[in-house]
């Protein structure tokens, strides 16, 4: 076994620190990271005093020559994003996604927990940029301590006087206002949040408008950005857009936060450079997961969170780079990375996705509120030997309806299989819908032996015995 | 968007060319131009919500087709829309599978079987059968959301219809979903019932059978239904209805969607108080008084009654003869009667209105406005009843419009109202002193005031209580007149056809054609060939010179003065000490039960006609059954009266009247027989000139109020205790029993706790209540509604008072 070179860090755990530029995780070291007297002695706030100094176009210049991607699924410019908020209307607001709940995903978590002040700076450096008066920061219900956290946090902010009406002594007034959630995934979809926000059912709204930044929450222009995305604002307003884009490539600069679990020696959080790192080097590298549990063959990972679809070791040497990703049949998403050893039965493992999003659906459109319990209903059928072979095909044509004509998926050169690129089409509101089918489909694409191996023996069923049966 | 900004764009459809407005959804635009897609949850009155996806199209707006959900998507130019692609026609049929999966297919007893666009839809665009082999979701069913609707989830199909009609138009959000996913549903809260006055819409707009109306459940199968397009008579409002019935019986009212009127919805009285017509209670043939027992009604035949009623008109002669009532007719009853009083009895003593009106000069003569006006003006400015309780579809409009921002709502008045929740603001005054208020306003530096003067303004103008006289809704008039003469006016007169009556004359000094009886035409002199010279007697007058002896014979036209007018007192002194009342009715009201001779007449849904709602629409009201016993229409009744009495109406038929009353009434005049007989009467044909130039009466002043009683504010619910309501075995119950309303710190004072019996005594009768504490009634004041089962507020108003005090003593 290779010598791991990684550090784990026992007050943070979850957390690997390894060789990479530290830009989001650099106070992790310190036990009292979340505390204001570590931040403030680590350079903690000074970016906010120098975006001050600037005028707030300038500072949105900065981000925008960034190319600050927001980490919170859709990989879209934070710089450019801000931009869409119509002129002159206001008050414009800004909503923190800590929403957090992508199967696999657990950074953010980790950075409201260590660095909570990292992120208010973020935030407060944000509301700057754009002219938002006020910030909405929706933490995940379950998230106890990110919760008290930022909450502590937020109140010695105010204290010091970060936070709240003249910050600084300044102009610039901004209020923080903390919103806990109540367990509903879909409630990290943008639009879900500001309805959640609002007091409504957390039901994705319809679009267009493609932006809550023309019309968000209460109707007002309103900017939606990761808590990671936020994050990284006081290192880039500290050091400049250069210093963030001279790492990773130029599509894709600085670093990233992503989740590793499953059959890894060490799964974790890892703070990773953008662009070039590849799956390899995470997945093998020895200062990161140090390879498969049990030295085993890897079977499929999960690139980008548990609705993207599946990778197997033909894709491991794709970097993450969205451009490079989308064409070989899948996503960078969350960047959470799920990854499945030779020992994985592949239609279980769907089951327990395809069961998540259908469980998780909101009800609001019936592609997804009926499509995806049916396709549960299904593949349980199947993952319990009592399936037909027809019902692999069903899975398919259910699947057919959430998600008309050909879904992506990896190449497999041995099958002579070949990669349909990223993205879909839908029939569904929001991405849940198809989530729950694309687990499905990457499995029965890549790993159909092992379903017919489930549902062999059974030809002779009809469907009333199977009926009989359910 | 405002309208400068809406642009024609041209969008090609399934390969044609058609011509869109911006902004506007694709599947509006392509109802338009007679392309079908299909839909579940999209309504044309009602925000688009995208839920059922079923009407995914293709559309191509220069990236190649997307399937995209069309009563989202605004059109734009250019666009290229493919209904009948394959990718379209696998998503309509992968959606209905999906749909199918879970509802309980049982068409057999369901009330929508037949008309469900669910089983049309699926026979359209569904697949031929279900691959769905899994238990399917079950819950008790049907749950009673409230006592008219019953709600089935498993038929369900959650299409937000319903939960977004009662929270997006009816501002009744008493519905909701709940749970999540596979598991949502809708519900009401717990302990609080879907109890909206416009429940029915729900069940109507539902696009399945999970939510069906009590009254009509299992009633009938639609295809046993016929049908005939007609108009509600149960307000003023007017609004368009489907009349269907099921072996000759009215089961079922559907709203008709007309744009200028109600929108295809209709409020829960209107649309289930058909069950009264279907009574057994109802008047079925003539009776006359026991001569030997006076406490006694005996039945009789038509012919025995008329003479009687013709002989009993003729003893008293005209000066002592009086007809009140005449609202419930149809336009073409009302003018048969209005010459039937003049031209043969020849008296002018005829009054459609129970005194709890405004004066017909009024409602003719003020500058009109339509409901459309209203709803785009500026601002209405509401001096009158709580129209959620009085014109509730007319308050639905307004609503309507005040929430998407096109007008703004301001009242003026001493209670609470439905429209507070809406209203830009509501400003409180004492009872009786709104024009006091309102040319405060007017004279004050408030933005309102320039709001009112510079800017569109509709009044909408009634009597804000009963208890009131007419004098304060008179004075407002006379404020508005002078500081706002370019406002114009809905006159929120509130009985059934009352605008339609009046019309045709049946109003004392008015002659059908909003003409005085000074002024007839000539067509008209021609034509009734003897006209009163003089004024007669309002309906006031006449009860009080019944009550002074000074009125023999008084024909009750439908109407029931103990009741509806606001004096009972005076209404019961009255027909007790007239000679002859003769009733003409369809159910023994307490007023015909005290009648001597008693005429039933038909019902709603048994005569065909026009009727006149409260802008001067004339809409068509239709046969659909035929009468039970021997009913006869009101017109033929005034014709057998006629020649009883030597004379000759030269009426032979409801087309033969109208054609005269558009010779002879000259607002009337170019509404040809053929015109209301075409097309053109689905949204009715609007009448608004008016040869009346308004002399308003002087009012009387309101006198300052004592101290020692509470100024008595009395309106209408919509819950009551009327004729149609109390027979409809659905709507009895619906009324709440009168209880007295007065602001705590009152109570206090009188040392009264909330919820007791008091003593409740004005110049008129002294009754025990039950007082409520209610902090929404001003001080000093004291609200009783009208007309509830019970002990009424027409036993404490004096008709002859500004204002009624009244004062509340323990027991
Ligand atoms: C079903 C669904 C769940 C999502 N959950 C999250 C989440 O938990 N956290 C998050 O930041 N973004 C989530 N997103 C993405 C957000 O909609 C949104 O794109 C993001 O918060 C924008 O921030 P960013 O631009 O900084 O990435 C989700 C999207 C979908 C469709
Ligand atoms: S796809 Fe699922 S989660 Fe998204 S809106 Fe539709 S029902 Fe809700
Ligand atoms: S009850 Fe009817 S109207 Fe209401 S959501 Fe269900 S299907 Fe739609
Ligand atoms: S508002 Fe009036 S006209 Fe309309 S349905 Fe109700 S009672 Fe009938
Ligand atoms: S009608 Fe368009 S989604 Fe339902």
């Amino acid at each position: 076994m290779n010598e791991m070179t990684g550090t784990p860090i026992a007050h943070a755990p979850g957390f690997i620190a390894n060789e990479t530029p530290r830009i989001v995780t650099a106070r992790f070291d310190y036990e009292d990271s979340h505390t204001l007297e570590r931040y403030e002695a680590t350079d903690g706030y000074q970016a906010l005093k120098k975006a001050l100094k600037k005028t707030p176009e300038e500072v949105h210049d900065e981000v925008r020559d960034a190319t600050l991607l927001g980490r919170g699924g859709a990989g879209f410019p934070a710089g450019v994003k801000w931009g869409f908020c119509p002129p002159g209307v206001w008050p414009r607001y800004l909503v923190v996604n800590g929403d957090e709940s992508e199967p696999g995903t657990y950074k953010d978590r980790l950075l409201m927990e260590l660095d909570p002040h990292q992120l208010i700076e973020g935030c407060l450096i944000a509301c700057y940029a754009v002219g938002l008066s006020q910030c909405f920061l929706y933490i995940r219900g379950e998230m106890a301590v990110a919760q008290e956290r930022v909450a502590q946090a937020l109140n010695d902010a105010y204290g010091a006087g970060y936070v709240g009406k003249n910050i600084l002594g300044s102009e610039f007034s901004v209020d923080i206002v903390l919103h806990w959630g109540a367990g509903a995934y879909v409630v990290g979809e943008e639009t879900a949040l500001i309805e959640s926000l609002e007091g409504n059912r957390g039901m994705p709204r319809l679009k267009p408008p493609y932006f809550p930044a023309s019309i968000g929450l209460y109707g007002q222009p309103t900017i939606v950005n990761n808590v990671e995305t936020l994050a990284n604002l006081p290192w880039i307003v500290q050091h400049g857009a250069d210093a963030f884009t001279a790492i990773g490539t130029e599509s894709s600069p600085g670093t990233r936060m992503v989740a590793v679990s499953g059959h890894v020696k060490r799964p974790g959080v890892y703070e990773i450079v953008n662009g070039t790192t590849t799956f390899r080097d995470l997945l093998y590298g020895n200062d990161m997961c140090g390879g498969i549990r049990d030295d085993n063959q890897l079977k499929a990972f999960v690139p980008g969170g548990g609705s993207a679809p599946w990778f197997t070791p033909d894709q491991l040497d794709l970097p993450f780079e969205a451009s490079q990703v989308g064409p070989q049949g899948s996503m960078l998403g969350s960047g959470a990375i799920m990854v499945m050893d030779e020992t994985t039965d592949i239609p279980a493992a769907a089951l327990t996705l395809t069961k998540f999003y259908a469980h998780e659906s909101c009800g609001k459109c019936v592609p997804c509120r009926e499509g995806g319990t049916w396709l549960e209903q299904i593949l349980r059928r199947v993952v319990t030997g009592r399936g037909t072979a027809r019902d692999l095909e069903l899975l398919i044509e259910v699947g057919e309806t959430i998600c008309p004509g050909e879904f992506p998926h990896a190449a497999v050169p041995d099958k002579g299989i070949e990669a349909v690129p990223f993205p879909y089409r839908m029939t569904t509101i929001c991405f849940v819908g198809p989530s729950a089918f694309a687990p499905i489909h990457s499995a029965l694409t890549l790993f159909r032996e092992e379903f017919e191996a489930k549902v062999a023996g059974n030809e002779t069923r009809t469907m009333i015995e199977v009926a009989v049966d359910v | 968007m405002s309208e400068q900004d809406v642009t024609e764009v041209t969008v090609t459809v399934n390969g044609t060319e058609i011509e869109a407005q911006s902004g506007e959804m694709l599947i509006a635009a392509a109802d338009r131009a007679g392309v079908h897609i299909p839909r579940f949850c999209y309504h044309e009155r009602m925000s688009s919500v995208g839920m059922c996806r079923m009407c995914l199209v293709d559309v191509d707006t220069g990236r190649g087709p997307m399937l995209q959900p069309s009563c989202m998507v605004p059109v734009s130019e250019g666009m290229i829309v493919d209904t009948e692609s394959d990718d379209t026609k696998r998503a309509q049929e992968g959606i209905l599978e999906f749909l199918l999966v879970n509802h309980p297919l049982d068409c057999p007893v369901c009330d929508k079987g037949g008309e469900c666009p669910l089983q049309d839809q699926t026979l359209a665009y569904g697949p031929g059968e279900s691959r769905f082999i899994e238990e399917k979701r079950h819950y008790e069913k049907p749950i009673p959301i409230s006592d008219l609707v019953h709600l089935d989830r498993e038929r369900c199909i959650l299409c937000d219809r319903c939960t977004r009609f009662a929270d997006e138009i009816a501002g009744d959000p008493l519905i909701q979903f709940t749970e999540r996913g596979n598991s949502t549903q809708v519900l009401t809260f717990p302990d609080e019932p879907f109890s909206s006055y416009f429940s029915g819409n729900t069940v109507q707009i539902c696009p399945v059978g999970a939510l069906t109306a009590a009254p009509y459940r299992f009633k009938a199968r639609p295809w046993d239904l016929e049908e005939n397009e007609s108009t509600c008579t149960t307000c003023s409002m007017g609004c368009r209805i489907s009349v269907q019935s099921s072996r000759n019986e009215l089961v079922r009212y559907l709203g008709v969607d007309v744009e200028s009127v109600n929108h295809g919805w209709l409020c829960d009285k209107g649309r289930f108080n058909f069950e009264a017509v279907n009574s057994d209670e109802r008047l079925t043939s003539p009776f006359v008084r026991d001569p030997d027992n006076q406490r006694q009604l005996l039945g009789t035949d038509w012919g025995s009654a008329l003479a009687s009623s013709a002989e009993a008109i003729r003893r008293a002669g005209p000066q002592k003869v009086g007809i009140i009532g005449g609202s419930r007719l149809t336009n073409e009853d009302a003018y048969a009667w209005s010459k039937f009083a003049r031209s043969v009895i020849g008296t002018d003593n005829v009054d459609a209105q129970l005194g709890d009106g405004l004066p017909a000069e009024l409602v003719l003569g003020l500058p009109p406005a339509t409901i459309a006006d209203a709803c785009e003006a500026d601002t209405v400015l509401v001096i009158g009843p709580d129209l959620k309780e009085e014109l509730a579809i007319l308050h639905l409009r307004l609503r309507g419009a005040a929430t998407k921002g096109r007008t703004q709502v301001v009242q003026i008045g001493a209670a609470t109202t439905g429209s507070d929740s809406y209203a830009q603001r509501s400003i409180r005054c004492q009872t009786g002193e709104a024009a006091k208020t309102l040319s405060e306003l007017l004279s004050s530096d408030d933005p309102l005031a320039k709001q009112l003067s510079d800017g569109s303004v509709v009044v909408i103008l009634g009597r804000s209580s009963v208890a009131e006289s007419v004098d304060p809704a008179v004075a407002t008039a006379a404020v508005i007149q002078a500081e706002l003469p370019h406002a114009t006016f809905l006159v929120a007169v509130r009985r059934g056809n009352v605008r339609g009556a009046l019309d045709m004359g049946l109003a004392p000094g008015f002659l059908p054609g909003r003409t005085r009886i000074s002024n007839p035409s000539a067509s008209l002199t021609e034509k009734w060939k003897q006209i009163p010279e003089k004024s007669g007697l309002g309906t006031s007058e006449m009860l009080q010179a019944a009550a002074a002896g000074q009125i023999e014979t008084l024909i009750l036209l439908g109407a029931d003065p103990l009741s509806d007018f606001p004096d009972r007192n005076l209404a019961a002194d009255a027909i007790q000490k007239t000679k002859t009342v003769i009733a003409i009715d369809n159910f023994a009201t307490s007023s015909v039960a005290q009648a001597d001779i008693v005429l039933p007449a038909t019902a709603y849904g048994e005569q065909s006609g026009t009727t006149t709602n409260i802008e001067g629409r004339i809409s068509r009201v239709a046969q659909k059954i035929t009468s039970p016993g021997s009913t006869r229409d009101d017109w033929m009744i005034a014709t057998e009266l006629a020649w009883r009495l030597g004379g000759d109406l030269e009426l032979t038929s409801k087309e033969d009247i109208w054609r005269e009353i558009e010779q002879v009434a000259p607002s009337h005049a170019g509404i040809t027989l053929e015109r209301v007989q075409s097309s053109e009467m689905f949204e009715g044909i609007l009448v608004q000139q008016s040869s009346i130039d308004l002399a308003l009466p002087v009012p009387k002043d309101t006198p300052v109020a004592d101290g020692y009683g509470l100024r008595l504010i009395s309106g209408r619910k919509l819950w009551d205790a009327a004729t149609t309501t109390e027979q409809s075995p659905s709507l009895r119950h619906l009324a709440e029993s009168p209880s007295i309303k007065v602001h705590p710190n009152d109570l206090q004072r009188l040392g009264i706790p909330s919820g007791t019996e008091v003593r409740v005594i004005s110049t008129r009768a002294t009754e025990n209540l039950t007082v409520t504490a209610d902090d929404n009634v001003q001080r000093g004041t004291a609200i009783l509604p009208f007309n509830q089962p019970g002990v009424g507020a027409n036993r404490f108003i004096d008709a002859t008072a500004v204002i009624n005090d009244i004062r509340i003593e323990t027991l």
